[in-house]
């Protein structure tokens, strides 16, 4: 069975010939026109029909945009801030810039949309630190659909204002955090807050209501309200509406970023149709789904899944769909839509050493088990790979890891340790074995961050 | 005595054991309340809710509605509402309670959780104990004990940071030993309001540090080491030089100014090695000045008075009383009483100056006031001097009126209780017109011109009450043995009380403050015994329309403010 075809809706444009960055470019193809419609319609109109197109965020928790925004506390009295979180940092996800670089006005309209359905007077573009040419594209566009009366005092003739601002982020994992990213643009550390009390629908940015999306989510509201919920709930599948923007690298023959209809395609059909399969004479060993901190499928393993009318199906890590529902059933997420593919060339406790490395290195150190947890977790995998490793490492791993989640004020204490769970208990063997495997050869280990 | 509203309360159940807590409460203190111990680090009654340490992980349950109908659903087998767990742990310093919220704090999945971050804390602490100055009064030494696994899984290397970073003038950090719990960021922020202290780096390489060019020097620095619930910031001060468990603890007051911070006085064989707030929720909560924590050094102080003389000329105390007996029967007295002296000591100078039938004095000591702990009006006791009736009006701080009478050659001798009358504007002309009697604890340039001098006692040394900005009545504690070669005041002024055909006192608290109940009539039936910890608000009215130099501070108000407000 071949691949279905692809669904391009948010990457319409990526990559398309003649197709260029500026407004005249994205009013020829229709831009702005929903955001023109919009400004007629009432906003409470607009949050229904986003609500009711089961829009799921974009940005890695999968958590409905329609309800996110019906937490908002609008009877405050206080101003409604809306940010767009463009702090694309998990590793192996790499769809955010893309619409940045090459459809800014997609999601500046998007934007605006969504800042007039909650009635937002400011907005924010937070754009990760390390996108250089991102704010800087971000602003000329912001400033195109100023003069063209889409962005700030009065647009379109209405009676609604709303500016957007470009801020760029700090050069931290953690500012993509929702609460980190609000302290960020505070100007402070971006140390996450707890919640309660501090959730950003009633205590966020300035200590106001605030909405934080991801860039694609935004983009979604766009098309949501052109072709209208209805038509929207037609793609994908219950639950798992729209498309998915699917980021593919490692060990795949054509690595690249697919966009498919959610769950239309499964693992298997991903990466050995779409992708053109494993590198010659290779085998897939594993792969992880949704951005470094999924937990990792191993190649062979099954799932027995639930049907709705109580059955029950197996699944091989091939059958999977690529959508929210199945993936989170299967013990893993979509996360960010990063997919990343291992084969038999990896050695695990390699690979788990490097990702450990990496969130050792962005645990902001506000909390215990997560500030202290993730280094002890990168301490042991370097240990390991440097040539001492022992027989129980693998199991002192995962036990670090079990005590960090869910014990932590943000979702990085999840991050940080679902790899080593899933690492260690999937691949145990090969940590087990890693002592004599790599005994007489330490000088192939990596050299880590 | 206005009784302050009693607070709403909220039914909870803790471990099985309902209690009513008052609404607004977070599982740490209700769980106090029940009498349970929720082990914890960056949490601080006083102190915005930072929820980083993670050590007050528990369980926590609401009881199960109906979502559609908000009906609640029954247990059949209990015939209770049923109760939803939540699955991950809570921090019980963010969590306030609700009506019918059950909490789990002696679960295994709360013991397992304090245990995993028990030894994450540890992991890179340098456990250099021995030699470490919190060790006996260390919250991670407690909980290590108390919630710990007692072994180490860690064969790393640990973290290397900064060992003797000094903050300021009075703070010194050993960033090892630091668990980033943010008590001392917070309390500068919220409190102390300056800004000065925070983290650089990030992840288990987290350090404390005071901002580019900036210092840990205002004076509530040292608030930060009381706080700190590890070694890490210690008191230059008192560093390494005692263990805290030889230490005695002796409740006493703040002498800096009227708003009488409760303290406590930590000392060893009759040294006092160093001071601490005591908490006063109405008054200090858990605050002190620095300034205060340095005020035992006066007890070694090298210009203390040994030596009881007359003229100069070493004397027995019954030859100095017998001497200034003479002086004071004489005629044309005057008593000059002090703010800073004790209700006690009032009392018995003022019955002093009745049996003279002569006029008292006080000497007011003013000051800017900082709207925190430390009030304009500089003595901690004025409020006694008027209750006690040595002067009716607000002292001022120069002795003008006295001045005149010596002018006048209508006062020609003087009976000084601890103040330094060239100090208080006396010039020394004026002095050597009349004859000086002094008690005073150190050596002055009034005490250098006396006739008689009569060495006393330290406010560490001996018992009393001081009244507080607020009119509270505080009492503070003898922490360590007076100097030999000194009297306690009130054994002087009994003594001259005596020896002026006075009706002296029978030398002991209880009977003293069965005259001062008898004499004065809002400390009617309080006794010095059962004055409780926190003090005890007296009625006021009778000095409310007087002009008090005080401003605001913490917990203070003065009346022409409050009127407004």
């Amino acid at each position: 069975m071949s691949a279905p075809a692809e669904t391009r809706i948010i990457f319409k444009h990526i990559d398309e010939e003649g197709y260029s960055n500026d407004i005249t470019c994205y009013q020829k193809h229709g831009g702005y026109e929903i955001l023109k419609k919009a400004v007629t319609a009432k906003p409470e109109d607009l949050r229904d029909e986003v609500k009711k197109s089961g829009l799921r965020g974009r940005g890695g928790a999968g958590f409905s945009c329609g309800l996110k925004w019906s937490f908002v506390d609008r009877r405050s009295g206080k101003p409604i801030y809306l940010i767009v979180n463009a702090d694309e940092s998990e590793p192996g996800t790499f769809k955010d810039r893309y619409i940045i670089h090459q459809d800014p006005h997609q999601l500046i309209e998007g934007t605006m949309i969504s800042c007039f359905a909650n009635n937002v007077k400011q907005a924010y573009i937070y754009i990760r630190g390390e996108f250089p040419e991102g704010p800087r594209i971000l602003e000329t566009a912001i400033q195109e659909a100023r003069d063209a009366d889409f962005v700030g005092k009065n647009i379109l003739g209405t009676d609604y204002s709303c500016d957007i601002f470009v801020h760029r982020g700090a050069g931290a994992y953690i500012c993509g955090e929702e609460t980190g990213l609000i302290e960020s643009l505070e100007g402070k550390r971006a140390n996450p807050r707890i919640k309660p009390p501090y959730f950003p629908a009633v205590l966020g940015l300035y200590q106001c209501p605030t909405i934080v999306n991801n860039v694609e989510t935004l983009c979604h509201v766009k098309h949501i309200l052109d072709m209208g919920a209805d038509e929207y709930l037609k793609i994908g599948t219950p639950n798992n509406t729209g498309t998915r923007i699917l980021c593919v690298s490692g060990h795949v023959k054509k690595p690249g970023y697919y966009e498919f209809a959610c769950g239309s395609v499964t693992m298997g059909q991903l990466l050995n149709d779409v992708c053109g399969g494993p590198l010659e004479g290779r085998t897939f060993k594993a792969v992880i789904p949704g951005g470094s901190s999924a937990k990792i499928l191993r190649f062979g393993e099954k799932f027995t899944i639930k049907n709705k009318d109580g059955s029950t199906k197996e699944l091989a890590v091939e059958d999977i769909p690529m959508d929210f529902d199945t993936l989170a059933a299967c013990g893993t997420m979509g996360g960010s839509g990063g997919v990343i593919v291992m084969d038999d060339s990896v050695n695990m406790v390699d690979a788990l050493a490097n990702i450990n490395a990496f969130y050792a290195h962005e645990s902001c150190g506000q909390c215990t088990p997560c500030r202290e947890g993730s280094l002890w977790m990168k301490k042991i995998s370097t240990r390991m790979v440097k040539g001492d490793a022992r027989p129980e490492d693998g199991e002192l791993i995962k036990n670090v890891a079990d005590q960090i989640a869910g014990r932590t004020i943000c979702a990085f204490g999840e991050a940080c340790s679902w790899p080593t769970q899933s690492f260690v208990l999937k691949f145990g063997d090969e940590f087990k074995a890693y002592a004599e495997t790599k005994k007489s050869k330490p000088t192939d280990s990596l050299e880590l961050v | 005595m206005i009784q302050p509203a009693q607070p709403e309360l909220v039914t909870v159940t803790i471990d099985g054991k309902e209690i009513a807590v008052p609404k607004g409460t977070n599982v740490i203190e209700a769980a106090r309340l029940a009498g349970t111990d929720v082990p914890h680090y960056c949490y601080h009654p006083k102190l915005s809710v930072a929820g980083n340490c993670r050590m007050c992980l528990i369980e926590l349950g609401m009881p199960m509605a109906d979502r559609a109908t908000h009906e609640p659903i029954m247990d059949p087998e209990t015939g209770k509402q049923k109760i939803g767990w939540i699955p991950h742990p809570q921090i019980g310093c963010a969590t306030n309670v609700v009506p019918g919220m059950q909490v789990k704090t002696q679960s295994p999945m709360v013991k397992e959780c304090r245990e995993g971050v028990m030894e994450f804390l540890l992991i890179n602490h340098p456990l250099d104990c021995p030699i470490c100055d919190q060790a006996g009064e260390c919250k991670l030494q407690e909980q290590a004990t108390g919630y710990g696994r007692g072994y180490s899984r860690f064969i790393e290397q640990k973290n290397v940071k900064p060992k003797r970073a000094q903050l300021g003038p009075r703070v010194t950090l050993d960033d090892e030993r630091c668990v980033l719990c943010s008590r001392c960021i917070r309390f500068c922020q919220e409190v102390a309001k300056d800004d000065v202290l925070g983290f650089v780096d990030r992840g288990s390489y987290s350090t404390l540090t005071c901002y580019p060019g900036k210092e840990l020097k205002n004076n509530y620095s040292l608030n930060t080491v009381d706080i700190c619930p590890v070694g890490a910031l210690t008191s230059t001060d008192f560093r390494f030089k005692m263990r805290v468990w030889f230490l005695k603890q002796t409740n006493s007051i703040d002498t800096e100014s009227s708003v009488g911070a409760n303290t406590v006085v930590w000392s060893r064989e009759g040294v006092i090695y160093r001071i601490t707030p005591r908490r006063n929720d109405e008054v200090n909560d858990t605050w002190m000045a620095d300034s205060g924590r340095i005020l035992y050094k006066q007890v070694q102080a090298d210009d203390r008075l040994h030596q009881s003389t007359v003229k100069g000329q070493p004397a027995t105390l019954a030859a100095v009383i017998a001497d200034a007996a003479k002086l004071a029967k004489a005629g044309h007295v005057a008593v000059v009483g002090s703010g800073r002296s004790s209700v006690e000591e009032q009392f018995l100078t003022k019955r002093l100056a009745t049996t003279l039938e002569t006029e008292t004095f006080v000497v007011g000591q003013t000051g800017e006031g900082d709207g925190l702990l430390i009030s304009a009006d500089r003595n901690p006791n004025t409020r006694g001097a008027l209750v006690t009736g040595l002067v009716a009006d607000v002292p001022t701080a120069q002795l003008d009126a006295l001045g005149a009478e010596i002018d006048a050659g209508r006062v020609k001798t003087i009976i000084s209780v601890g103040e330094d009358l060239i100090a208080a504007g006396l010039t020394p002309a004026q002095l050597d017109k009349v004859a000086l009697i002094i008690l005073s604890a150190h050596g002055t340039s009034t005490t250098a011109v006396a006739d008689v001098v009569i060495p006393t006692l330290t406010v560490f040394e001996k018992n009393g009450t001081f009244i507080n900005q607020q009119f509270r009545l505080q009492k503070f504690a003898q922490a360590i043995p007076g100097l030999t070669s000194a009297s306690n005041d009130l054994v002087v002024l009994d003594e001259l009380i005596a020896a002026v055909g006075g009706e002296a006192s029978e030398g002991d608290m209880k009977s003293l403050w069965k005259s001062m109940g008898a004499e004065i009539p809002v400390f009617a039936n309080i006794t010095y015994g059962n004055l409780p910890a926190t003090g005890l608000l007296l009625d006021s009215s009778a000095w409310d329309n007087l002009n008090f130099p005080e401003g605001e501070t913490l917990h203070f108000k003065p009346a022409a403010a409050e009127a407004s407000a």
